[in-house]
């Protein structure tokens, strides 16, 4: 078999890519190891946000929302995408001193973005307990919200799949042959691939598929856990979160309240396991939060992986080690909501050699020669 | 026609359920989570054997899947899961 590009990891984005280069008319296969969605974009938090400290998860992140805006209509499949923007509460002068700098930064880029005095959060999310969360006060962006993980995918894989792209799942990559630094061929358990580009979006098992031409490169899965609740009445539009405590919630479309808190002795490593510590921590805060939510039913818990970059920010783009090894991994967390324009962004670098500046900023190369600014908001 | 209810959590029919899988959700977990079966109050206890059934018959194929059990299994309210045990003491 042969084709002209090769993504490894059958996620958002990894069928995000494959839409987008199929559509360019590009011969794609996508190899998943288990089914669509199966790991970080199935077990993740749903939110889209735009709200963050660096100018480049920022723009990523606005961008991707435009594209979000007409994802249903453009993949015709609904999404169910819905803006009911963030809700970020502050706890302390340090926190909003951050806060009026990124909004500066945010608003610079075009966000629709603002700083909310204490008194104005109940306005927005009226379920929430000012004292119980000792907010002083939140920033607050309007056109931030959520979207299906799955049916997204699901959308991209189908969409992609019109325009002749070929996704495999159940079927393993074993080994990328490498020739004069050149990549060259795609072994996997059901036959080998013969292609010029291969595409690691393998997400939290994206450093094994490095290796296999070796490059090390310094992602870390990080095991994350989130627990949704009984359908509830329509209570809130907007997510909310806390950097300082870790936590995110929000009210689903079907009326579920979902979120995620990191437990107290978080560990790095492959471990599937929920724990029963989450529960009782990301119980206690979600009460503290809101008071009312304490009738309600937990129904279900699960576990996820966020790969971890040293600075939280994703690696994109061509390896500068191996030619036709392109990065596109070390999300930390954010994978989902920054696949739309990241999968742009990628595929205009693939099928015409577009090479956006960003790609600059986030290369693997930055971690060799310290040139990076850390990611500060993050949740979760 | 009949409807035949298969999921009573999430409100998803027989005839639902028939048409993702014509659509090319045949894989057991990607039907489960196009439609949301089993992840609601009861888990999947009612529906996920009516499901396996539906699918084997409409792919012909032997449908050994099983959804990973999550915890906490039977639904528990969240005040009492904020009392925890061990780091109260």
């Amino acid at each position: 078999m042969k084709s002209d590009v090769v993504i490894v990891g059958g996620g958002v984005n990894g069928c995000a890519l494959a839409y987008r280069l199929a559509k360019k008319g590009l011969k794609v296969i996508v190899v998943e190891r288990r089914f669509l969605t199966s790991g970080a974009t199935g077990a993740c938090g749903a939110g889209i946000r735009q709200q963050w400290s660096t100018e480049e998860n920022t723009k990523l992140a606005i961008d991707s929302v435009k594209y979000f805006e007409n994802f249903s209509k453009e993949l015709g499949m609904d999404i169910d995408f819905r803006q009911g923007g963030y809700l970020i509460i502050n706890h302390d002068e340090k926190e909003v001193e951050q806060s009026k700098k990124n909004i500066k930064m945010q608003r610079s880029l075009g966000l629709d973005v603002r700083f909310i005095d204490r008194d104005e959060i109940t306005d927005i999310v009226p379920i929430l307990d000012v004292e119980g969360m000792h907010a002083i006060g939140a920033t607050f962006c309007p056109t931030d919200g959520h979207a299906n993980p799955f049916k997204t995918t699901f959308a991209l894989a189908k969409a992609a799949r019109e325009y002749g792209a070929n996704i495999i799942t159940h079927t393993t990559v074993t080994d990328i042959i490498v020739e004069n630094h050149r990549v060259k061929k795609v072994k996997t358990t059901r036959g080998s691939i013969e292609t010029d580009v291969v595409v690691d979006a393998a997400g939290a098992w994206s450093k094994e598929i490095a290796a296999m031409v070796g490059i090390s490169i310094p992602n870390i899965p990080f095991r994350k856990e989130i627990m949704v609740t009984e359908r509830l009445e329509a209570m809130f539009e907007a997510m909310v979160i806390s950097f300082k405590d870790g936590i995110y919630f929000s009210q689903q479309k079907e009326g579920q309240i979902l979120g995620g808190i990191p437990i107290p002795e978080e560990r790095e490593g492959y471990l599937f396991m929920p724990t029963f510590m989450f529960l009782t921590h990301m119980a206690k805060t979600l009460t503290r939060y809101a008071p009312s939510l304490k009738h309600i039913n937990m129904v279900r818990h699960w576990t996820g992986f966020y790969d971890v970059t040293p600075d939280a920010r994703p690696i994109l783009g061509p390896s500068e080690e191996v030619e036709g090894f392109i990065h596109c991994h070390g999300f930390s967390g954010h994978g989902f909501m920054l696949s739309p324009k990241v999968s742009e962004v990628l595929a205009d670098f693939i099928a015409d050699g577009r090479r956006d500046k960003i790609l600059d900023s986030l290369s693997l190369e930055r971690f060799k020669t310290g040139k990076f600014t850390r990611e500060k908001s993050v949740v979760g | 026609m009949k409807t035949v209810i298969v999921c009573r959590c999430e409100d998803i029919t027989e005839e639902e359920i028939v048409e993702a899988i014509h659509a090319g959700y045949t894989d057991f977990e990607e039907l489960r989570k196009h439609l949301r079966i089993g992840m609601g109050p009861c888990q999947g206890r009612v529906c996920i054997p009516l499901v396996k059934k539906i699918l084997q018959r409409e792919t012909g194929r032997n449908v050994e899947d099983n959804p990973t059990m999550r915890p906490p299994v039977v639904p528990i309210p969240l005040g009492m899961l904020a009392m925890g045990w061990e780091d109260e003491e």
